[in-house]
């Protein structure tokens, strides 16, 4: 059959077969890549230039001199970094709040985590809908309402002037235990779901077998289920612990001044004092940080569904 | 299982959720609290709802949000589907690690790296071509649809991977063309994802702060960016009444969802059961 006499639907089905899988490949990858991946590279580009007072606040990176295209770098930026103590302040405490937070998420969500996976049938999906259900609902009204618990004029305070146990309300909100909770709470769901699903799938004849074989409870645990059940920690703490580093809502509301994070800094540097290149560089510096963590949790996504299938 | 053992389970449960639900509650009290302090109940009162609803800008900005959530949940299914059947179902091609990088990285990239680049990114395509010409709800909804469409890869990928592979096949042996494959089995077999995932795109969306005050335009503020603006100053009871509003409406939502996810799933169970036999 000659491709003249092919009807119209005909064609396209042909064209379809041939191009459809790079068409169903196409459309989503150049979506990400233009507004996922293109967007680093032009924050890398306004990280080099220099401010100014201009529309957008920044220069150009390229010139046209002399019939040639003069490239202007300027490290100023990031020396700038180097040389205000704030940023690298600001940079360590980040990465501290963000590892203690981890911690004290994994502590809470481990034993939910079993309790859930260990619970019968149709209680276990009401718990599992119970750790659901809060993170659907906003994350800004879960974070302010701590801000009516942990407040100078709050419930806790209230509560404790009531009983009699203080004379003077204590100062929560505004320190760095605030941030702690408000990283916990918020965050708690996210490492319970990766800790749950692989705790649920494993074989729990393995515990039997080391408890028969004489293994104390507690020693059945430290070497069947705690190993077992890494890649759930893994998994967890690495959802917990990236997104925390540049966290900006917690600090900016339950954190007091002295609170310096690195997400509030780069807010800071762009809504304030409208410095597009600083808040750049600033952001560069924590996705240096950042690359090898999220690589790692990649990593441990495809490892998870490969080993699915 | 030990009883000392299961104690300690049980009570660990028993603070965790009370730690996950004690504030939420103490919002959902005190919103029908009559006055204005949060720590002295002085009365039961809904007239915080009454003066939620006569409060135009936050009606205004409700309204935005609502249309920027629908609509970037919408397009999130539409990018995120083919993204999640890609992970799942078509093997080794080039460039397919740095696709699943690009799907990983959105679900823990810290919002104001997603926010600031995204900015830069509307701002220099301005100069160049023109286009987004100003920033508004047009680019809040770009903004949301990217992050969330990794959101429903995820999903979708999940649950094809726990899916038989063996009906797609049978189908392709029968001759099938691929586009009819997906519509006529793939796509009903997934769509209780394909609801979880556009529900998640929805909820993200209206409850994102962050990347929306990076790449919002004048006219375009969003309801987290007026209750934020609200909070800084403050707790007050209007923001109370606001946040109940919103439980009692997620929770809807997600009761009615799950419900149908799970009859659906039941379904399907004793259709296999009857195959089976």
């Amino acid at each position: 059959m000659s491709s003249d006499k092919l009807t119209l639907k005909q064609r396209f089905d042909r064209w379809m077969i041939k191009h459809g899988r790079v068409l169903v490949i196409g459309i989503p990858y150049f979506w990400l890549f233009l507004f996922f991946l293109v967007p680093f590279l032009i924050v890398l580009k306004i990280s080099f230039s220099m401010a100014e007072y201009a529309q957008p606040p920044y220069s150009a990176l390229f010139a046209w001199i002399d019939e040639g295209v003069t490239i202007t770098l300027n490290f100023g930026n990031y020396l700038f970094l180097l040389s205000d103590s704030l940023y690298a302040t600001a940079y360590l405490n980040s990465i501290r709040i963000a590892a203690i937070s981890t911690v004290i998420t994994l502590l809470i969500g481990y034993p939910m985590a079993y309790g859930i996976a260990r619970a019968r049938g149709s209680m276990r999906s009401v718990l599992l809908m119970l750790v659901i259900l809060p993170f659907w609902t906003s994350f800004l009204i879960r974070v302010y309402a701590w801000i009516g618990i942990l407040d100078r004029e709050g419930l806790i305070n209230a509560f404790l002037l009531w009983t009699g146990i203080i004379s003077e309300p204590l100062i929560m909100r505004q320190t760095e235990f605030a941030v702690y909770v408000g990283i916990v709470y918020t965050y708690l769901p996210f490492m319970i779901l990766p800790l749950y699903s692989t705790l649920e799938k494993m074989d729990i004849s393995l515990i039997e077998a080391a408890l028969d074989l004489g293994c104390k409870p507690w020693q059945a645990f430290v070497k069947v289920t705690l190993p077992l059940s890494l890649p759930g920690i893994l998994a967890g703490s690495l959802l917990v612990f990236i997104p925390a580093v540049g966290e900006f809502v917690i600090p900016e509301l339950l954190g007091g001044p002295n609170t310096l994070m690195i997400g509030r800094t780069l807010w800071n540097e762009f809504f304030a004092n409208r410095d597009w290149p600083i808040a750049s560089a600033v952001a560069i510096a924590m996705l240096v940080f950042l690359v090898v963590p999220i690589m790692w949790f990649q990593h441990i996504q495809t490892k998870q569904e490969e080993g699915q299938q | 299982m030990s009883g000392k053992r299961s104690t300690f389970l049980i009570s660990a449960l028993a603070f965790g959720f009370a730690f996950l639900y004690v504030p939420i509650l103490l919002v959902i009290i005190y919103s029908f609290n009559e006055g204005k302090l949060v720590t002295v109940w002085s009365g039961f009162s809904t007239k915080w709802y009454v003066s939620l609803f006569n409060n135009d800008g936050m009606i205004d900005a409700a309204w935005n949000s609502l249309r920027i959530g629908v609509m970037s949940a919408t397009l999130a299914l539409a990018l995120g589907t083919p993204a999640g059947l890609v992970m799942s179902r078509f093997g080794r091609f080039k460039g397919r690690t740095l696709f699943s990088g690009m799907i990983a990285a959105p679900l823990v990239m810290p919002e104001v790296i997603t926010g600031l680049s995204l900015l830069l990114l509307f701002v220099t395509l301005e100069q160049i071509v023109g286009w987004p010409a100003g920033r508004g709800i047009s680019t809040i909804t770009i903004a949301h649809s990217t992050f969330c469409a990794a959101y429903v890869a995820v999903v979708v990928q999940s649950r094809l991977s726990g899916m038989d592979i063996s009906v797609e096949e049978a189908a392709m042996d029968l001759g099938a063309k691929p586009g009819k494959i997906f519509f006529v089995i793939t796509l009903p077999m997934i769509l209780p994802a394909l609801l979880a995932g556009w529900l998640l795109s929805f909820t993200l969306s209206l409850d994102d702060l962050v990347i929306a005050s990076f790449v919002a335009g004048p006219g375009s503020t969003t309801l987290p960016m007026k209750v934020f603006s609200s909070v800084r100053l403050g707790v007050s009871p209007e923001i109370n009444a606001l946040a109940t509003l919103i439980i009692l409406a997620v929770s809807i939502l997600i009761v009615i969802a799950s419900i149908m996810i799970l009859r659906s799933e039941r379904m399907r169970n004793r259709t296999a059961n009857a195959s089976d036999i």
